[in-house]
């Protein structure tokens, strides 16, 4: 996938810089607007956002790879997160996730040939009383299955 | 009109609901049949969601779970009519929801609202007691607002349980020209869900008990530190928030008193160890999740050094029943030194799953079997895990215990936020006491040594028993390393998790291969 970004993309993360260069703590609210925007924290604008905030790039490299959430590279249209916690435990999500695995030809933190779904890893969607649970984008599913997920996969992919 | 209830919340939604709500209004329209569509919260059985629900004379009648393709058979029986023979007849037809048993034995205090009023209602929340708490607190020094709460005996839901005015007096009696109020909705324990619940089916119930916090101190900024696989309560409390701005109730001079409050929402970003109270201060402040040496407390140097109340979400949310109904009212719940309800998470292997609010004291058994009515999957409950991830597992024998923050302390056990989490006969606790270890190790902040290299010690160290090799020298290492991490570790996230570790280890020696003589050794 094409890692370079964009005059447009670029004036969209100067924009963000600029409004959360003064916001109390702002590194944080600030890694969310561009990861929203464009989809991922570049690398490259690294040092634009340490010399904003008055920071080490270290620093902004520091907290970038802290988190989770946040990635630096570029990923498929859609994300599917599998809930990997106790609860979900308790309802074979150790089988739903081999099968989503095999299925999709892909293991977490990879993209599906196509580049459709990136598949990731959850501790806890907060959906226990439902498990297995996984999330699709933005939303949340209950009492899945490999069928179930497969059905909500191709309706996000193909509409 | 008639008025329909179809949830909004998350679990609703993640079985359906949106899907059941669109239906049930095409179908009113393609009938002619004039309705009034409300998005509640949810009312907590989730084996019933979607759970529809029709307002009638005698009150509302239930019907679930709902399926969109149920949707034409209810309006065929005329479901609207819900009193009626007809309606009565259907077979998803449930009664009037507050008479459903599972419903009528609880004690819902803190979850007063949850379910009947939609969520981004000002007026609802308003008809429904909301505000009650703040219009008394105006009209209290804040002193006196932190003694209602210190003599409520409300002790932090977030599983610490330290008493909760306590840690306001402090932040009180410190001087500072800025004080902070923090909540702490880095909900990220398994099988908890009651913070998710309230931010997205009662926000201003949250609100109110920070603002309450905030005149009580003397903090005019508050923050939500709320987690980002929550996106759908990061909506409403947003949304919550710019209502209460707007009707005076957040802001500079709240209902005209005078006292000033601005709350933000800040997203987390997927770390579990920001749910600890110093790690979600560096986070809030724009750094790695690093967990802070105590001393100082938050309370006397906390966000940017400042004096801050670190509360969880449901401590705060119970603050405005405590202030309007009394501090007496409130300890007059509960056991011993547990004062007040616990909002319960049934979760995992359950027939019934969902949000039982209680007073302290009521028996696992009660709820696993009596609410939970016994597993899912139709085998024995074999264990289960009370308190998120780095709590201890429970075998059988311990079913009987009452939930008491000191009941569950002498059977080394914590009830934590509330969580429980059952698994039948076919779980391998080997592989759970191994789990425990691999999520310490993805999740440690890496700042000491116990955590951030024991639990990569221990993933091996339990590969090593399940695979046999000379395990009761391995077992000892287990023991030893555990004991390592329990006493050394700087925070919860390695101090604790041992118990899960050790609980699998000491209850269900069998799944490691040993005999009770040889776990023990």
């Amino acid at each position: 996938m094409d890692n370079t970004l964009s005059h447009k993309q670029h004036a969209k993360i100067q924009a963000h810089i600029q409004a959360h260069q003064h916001v109390p703590g702002g590194l944080m609210p600030l890694l969310h607007a561009i990861q929203d925007d464009i989809g991922y924290v570049p690398e490259a604008v690294y040092p634009e956002i340490a010399k904003a905030l008055a920071l080490s790039v270290a620093e902004v490299h520091g907290v970038v790879s802290f988190y989770h959430h946040f990635r630096t590279h570029p990923i498929g249209k859609h994300v599917l997160q599998i809930c990997r916690a106790e609860s979900c435990q308790s309802m074979g999500s150790d089988k739903l996730e081999a099968a989503l695995k095999a299925n999709l030809g892909v293991d977490y933190h990879q993209t599906t040939a196509d580049g459709n779904v990136t598949l990731l890893p959850v501790y806890c969607l907060g959906n226990c009383g439902c498990s297995p649970a996984v999330m699709l984008d933005d939303e949340v599913y209950g009492r899945m299955s490999a069928e179930k997920v497969a059905d909500l996969i191709a309706e996000v992919c193909h509409g | 009109m008639v008025k329909i209830y179809v949830p909004i919340d998350s679990t609703a939604l993640s079985l359906g609901a949106e899907s059941t709500a669109k239906k049930i209004m095409q179908e009113a329209q393609a009938r002619g049949i004039e309705i009034t569509l409300v998005r509640n919260g949810s009312r907590g059985l989730f084996w019933l969601e979607p759970l529809v629900e029709v307002e009638t004379a005698q009150g509302r009648v239930a019907f679930g779970p709902v399926q969109p393709s149920d949707v034409a058979g209810m309006f065929d029986a005329d479901f609207t009519q819900a009193q009626a023979d007809k309606a009565k007849a259907h077979p998803l037809y449930l009664g009037l929801t507050d008479e459903l048993s599972w419903l009528k034995k609880q004690q819902r205090l803190t979850f007063a609202r949850v379910g009947i009023t939609d969520p981004l209602s000002l007026d609802d929340y308003l008809a429904h007691d909301g505000y009650q708490g703040l219009k008394n607190a105006l009209a209290m020094s804040g002193t006196d607002i932190v003694k209602a709460v210190t003599d409520s005996g409300l002790r932090g839901r977030g599983g610490a349980a330290f008493p909760t005015g306590i840690k306001w007096n402090t932040v009180l009696n410190a001087p500072a020209e800025q004080k902070y109020v923090v909540c702490n909705a880095d909900e990220g324990d398994s099988g908890t869900y009651s913070d998710r619940m309230i931010m997205e089916d009662d926000p201003f119930v949250l609100i109110e008990g920070m603002t309450i916090a905030g005149i009580a101190v003397g903090a005019t900024q508050g923050y939500i530190y709320l987690r980002s696989e929550y996106p759908h309560a990061l909506k409403t409390l947003n949304e919550a928030i710019r209502k209460a701005n707007l009707a005076g109730y957040l802001g500079d001079n709240i209902q005209g008193s005078g006292h000033t409050f601005h709350l933000e929402v800040r997203r987390a970003a997927g770390a579990y160890v920001c749910g600890e109270e110093t790690s979600l201060l560096e986070s809030l402040e724009g750094k790695r999740g690093l967990v802070r040496f105590k001393p100082p407390l938050p309370a006397i140097e906390g966000l940017f050094g400042k004096p801050t109340i670190v509360n969880n979400v449901i401590s705060l949310a119970t603050v405005p029943i405590i202030l309007d109904k009394g501090a007496q009212y409130y300890a007059d719940y509960g056991m011993g030194r547990s004062r007040g309800t616990l909002p319960i998470q049934l979760a995992g292997n359950l027939k019934q799953t969902g949000l039982v609010e209680l007073a302290f004291g009521a028996t696992l058994r009660e709820l696993l079997y009596e609410y939970g009515g016994g597993s899912a999957s139709g085998r024995p409950i074999r264990a289960v895990q009370v308190g998120g991830p780095l709590g201890a597992y429970l075998p059988e024998s311990q079913f009987d215990t009452p939930l008491d923050y000191e009941e569950f302390s002498k059977i080394w056990a914590v009830l934590g936020h509330g969580g429980i989490v059952a698994f039948d006969d076919s779980v391998d606790m080997a592989k759970m006491a191994r789990y425990a270890f691999e999520f310490c190790a993805v999740e440690s902040c890496g700042k000491c040594t116990p955590c951030r290299i024991g639990s990569t010690r221990g993933v091996e160290v339990m590969d090593k028993i399940v695979a046999g090799q000379n395990r009761a020298k391995q077992v000892h290492l287990l023991r030893d390393l555990s004991d390592t991490m329990l006493n050394g570790s700087l925070c919860a996230l390695g101090g604790m998790t041992p118990y899960p570790v050790l609980s699998a280890l000491n209850h269900f020696p069998e799944d490691f291969g040993l005999s009770n003589k040889e776990a023990a050794a």
